[in-house]
């Protein structure tokens, strides 16, 4: 394999029912920083059925070409075309860097493209960067056991690939001057020899749990101990108006369900406030709420590291201060919940 | 229906720790464990055995030790159990482990068909998912990841019909067999094992292979040598500054709390506040 052969920097473009989904313009965000360092194209790999379209959006988040296979084999996702596409492209333009978003299906055609081009692939990334000097991608995922990230990298092959976490990279502001060149392509693969059929996608749109787009997440943790710690998280939650989250611990504890587990292996959030009450802050939680706007940690054990990752910190026993909080606020709350404007806004 | 598990033998990471000083895992400190996931993948061969026929065959790649985890197979219900285990497997990523399991499993095929190939979603140590996708491609049969039921077998016309778990809901898949499914918990619940599981498990042997039980194996694609990703370096990550501590009673630790979330409190159902 000559590396020198291999250049530019490339995001695979999830979409789903022919909209772009946020992850992959969040990647050509990350990915323009890469380009930029290494002075190479950042470019799109869209595919689909009817998106041609949608491709001329891209330039505005950053990309300088993009690659778009429009085609009705492509309308659904599904492993068999979508590996061979991808595949197709490496092996013709050859890039450095290949980042997929870290969702089902960009997780399930990076692990297929990796292995149909012989290459390494990290996953679930949270940090990028690159060595220019080498050329050599530093994709850093948040290692076992705990307060350890590493560094993976891939030295003799290309492209160098990675999944990275939905919502760990801001989305840039698009800027809608920007140009860009849509480079067509087709894909070989006939209907008649697939093997699989997407024959329906569900989608629950109205699912009570709905962690990724929720303002303000009330989170608790194994310190809340039981059923009865539990409700008392819930009850704060209502009154704010806020979505439940939780630890793993609390989840393997039966206490609430995995959709509501926050962290490397649950969900990433953003919301605009996220108390963590009664949760150590282990690095696979931290990774999955970091990027919050503020971050309120309750917690009995001033050492606990939680308290590095929070914006304002409580010591405290949660079974005092939660019901005091949920009071104050209830009362705080009433008056301009139910009057609509108080006097003093 | 012959189905082949791929299940791995994992360290126990909720208890696992980390040595500070050198950033390093601390493998004494951790008893290890079937990775659970494997074990809703055994407990779907166990209840599609039921219906269809066949034979459960485990396979992992591990040192001698994981004879443990292949043993607990068993004892959820699997016929056989192979282990492949040698130095020269040793250190692989996930390129390389999927290239030496389907080594395997191509010469488990020669003996009797395979229709079926269950992974994990992940394991819960290395936890990138991207063994199994990469056994299927190896395989030339279609992966279906994620995968929450198995709502329809039809051995005549060997077809299958599943759920995949994408976000927001799932999407229902038929596949051609053979295929791969890799599982979620959601699948099943593991049920507790019969005694005469336990009893055979207690004493069973898996059958062991080393490289040289395998057929045309590229040595360079094995192990450490065979693996494209390496680890650059570990390191703790960054301390920020802290938070600010809010401090005093618990009645003005509440009050101090209010105040800095007053700003936000339109975030809280009040109408009539200022977006921010
Ligand atoms: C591969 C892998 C993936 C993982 N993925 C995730 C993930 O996605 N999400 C996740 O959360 N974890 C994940 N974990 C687990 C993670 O390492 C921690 O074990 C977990 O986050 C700890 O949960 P916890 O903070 O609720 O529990 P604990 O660590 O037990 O912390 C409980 C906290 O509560 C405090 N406390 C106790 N009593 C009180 C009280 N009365 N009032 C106030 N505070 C009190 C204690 O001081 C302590 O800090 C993962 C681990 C691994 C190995
Ligand atoms: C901290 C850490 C980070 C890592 N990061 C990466 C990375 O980013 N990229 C990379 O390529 N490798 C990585 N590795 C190496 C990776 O863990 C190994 O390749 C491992 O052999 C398989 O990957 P996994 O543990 O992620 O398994 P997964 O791919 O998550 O496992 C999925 C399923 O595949 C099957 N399976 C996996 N391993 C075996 C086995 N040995 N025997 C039988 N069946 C098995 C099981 O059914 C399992 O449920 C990392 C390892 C560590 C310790």
């Amino acid at each position: 394999m000559n590396l020198e052969e291999y250049r530019g920097v490339w995001v695979f473009i999830e979409q789903q029912e022919g909209q772009i989904i946020d992850v992959g313009l969040e990647l050509l965000g990350a990915g323009r920083d890469l380009a930029d360092k290494l002075e190479v194209d950042l470019c799109g790999v869209l595919l689909g059925h009817n998106v041609k379209d949608s491709a001329k959006e891209l330039f505005a988040y950053g990309a300088d070409k993009v690659y778009v296979i429009d085609d009705p084999v492509l309308e659904k996702y599904r492993t068999e075309t979508h590996m061979t596409a991808v595949g197709d492209l490496v092996r013709k333009y050859k890039p450095e860097i290949f980042i997929y978003g870290a969702t089902s299906n960009g997780k399930d055609l990076a692990s297929a493209v990796a292995t149909e081009v012989m290459t390494g692939l990290t996953a679930d990334t949270t940090l990028l960067d690159v060595n220019v000097e080498k050329r050599l991608f530093e994709a850093s995922r948040p290692a076992f056991g705990g307060n350890i990230m590493a560094t993976i990298l891939c030295k003799k092959h290309r492209p160098q690939m990675a999944t990275v976490r939905p919502k760990v990279m801001p989305k840039p502001e698009p800027d809608h001057t920007r140009k860009g060149e849509i480079i067509e392509e087709k894909i070989s693969i006939k209907e008649e020899d697939l093997r699989t059929k997407v024959l329906e996608i569900v989608r629950d749109m109205n699912k009570a749990v709905n962690l990724e787009d929720a303002d303000v997440i009330v989170a608790a943790g194994k310190g809340i101990k039981d059923e009865k710690g539990f409700a008392m998280v819930k009850e704060l939650a209502d009154v704010l108006n806020a979505t439940v989250g939780a630890s793993r611990d609390l989840v393997e504890a039966g206490l609430c369900g995995h959709d509501h587990q926050v962290g490397q292996t649950g969900l990433t959030v953003t919301p605009k406030i996220y108390f963590a009450i009664g949760i150590s802050g282990a690095v696979q939680h931290v990774v999955g709420m970091q990027n919050s706007e503020m971050i309120i940690a309750i917690n009995n054990d001033p050492e606990a590291a939680i308290f590095n990752a929070a914006h304002y910190g409580i010591v405290a026993d949660a079974f005092e201060i939660v019901p005091m909080l949920t009071e104050e606020f209830r009362k705080a709350l009433k008056g301009e919940k139910a009057g609509g404007v108080t006097a003093d806004v | 229906m012959n189905i082949l598990v791929c299940i791995k033998q994992v360290p126990d990471t909720k208890i696992i720790k980390v040595n500070p000083k050198t950033n390093t895992l601390d493998r004494s400190s951790a008893p290890t464990i079937l990775n659970p996931y494997d074990a809703h993948a055994v407990e779907e061969a166990v209840r599609l055995r039921k219906e269809h026929g066949g034979k459960i065959i485990v396979l992992s790649m591990g040192p001698p030790q994981a004879r443990l985890a292949i043993r607990k197979c068993i004892e959820i219900g699997a016929d056989e159990g192979y282990l492949i285990s040698d130095r020269r497997f040793a250190g692989a990523d996930t390129l390389a482990t999927s290239y030496a399991l389907f080594k395997a499993i191509e010469k488990l095929k020669e003996e009797e068909g395979i229709e079926l190939v269950l992974c994990g979603k992940h394991a819960i140590d290395g936890d990138t998912g991207q063994t199994g996708p990469g056994i299927a491609r190896r395989m030339g049969i279609p992966p279906l990841t994620n995968v929450i039921k198995v709502e329809e077998v039809d051995l005549d016309k060997k077809l299958m019909k599943v759920r995949r778990k994408i976000e927001n809901g799932y999407e229902l898949i038929q596949t051609s067999l053979p295929c791969l499914l890799t599982i979620e918990k959601e699948m099943n619940e593991v049920s507790y094992s019969p005694l005469p599981n336990m009893m055979r498990a207690a004493r069973y042997e898996p059958i062991v292979w080393t490289v040289d039980d395998l057929n045309d194996v590229d040595i360079k694609q094995l192990g450490l040598k065979g693996s494209p990703t390496i680890v650059g370096k570990m390191w703790p990550p960054e301390k920020s500054s802290g938070a600010e501590m809010i401090e005093g009673s618990t009645k003005e630790q509440v009050e101090k709390l209010l105040s800095v979330t007053y700003e936000k409190r339109e975030l809280f159902g009040v109408k009539g506040g200022e977006k921010s």
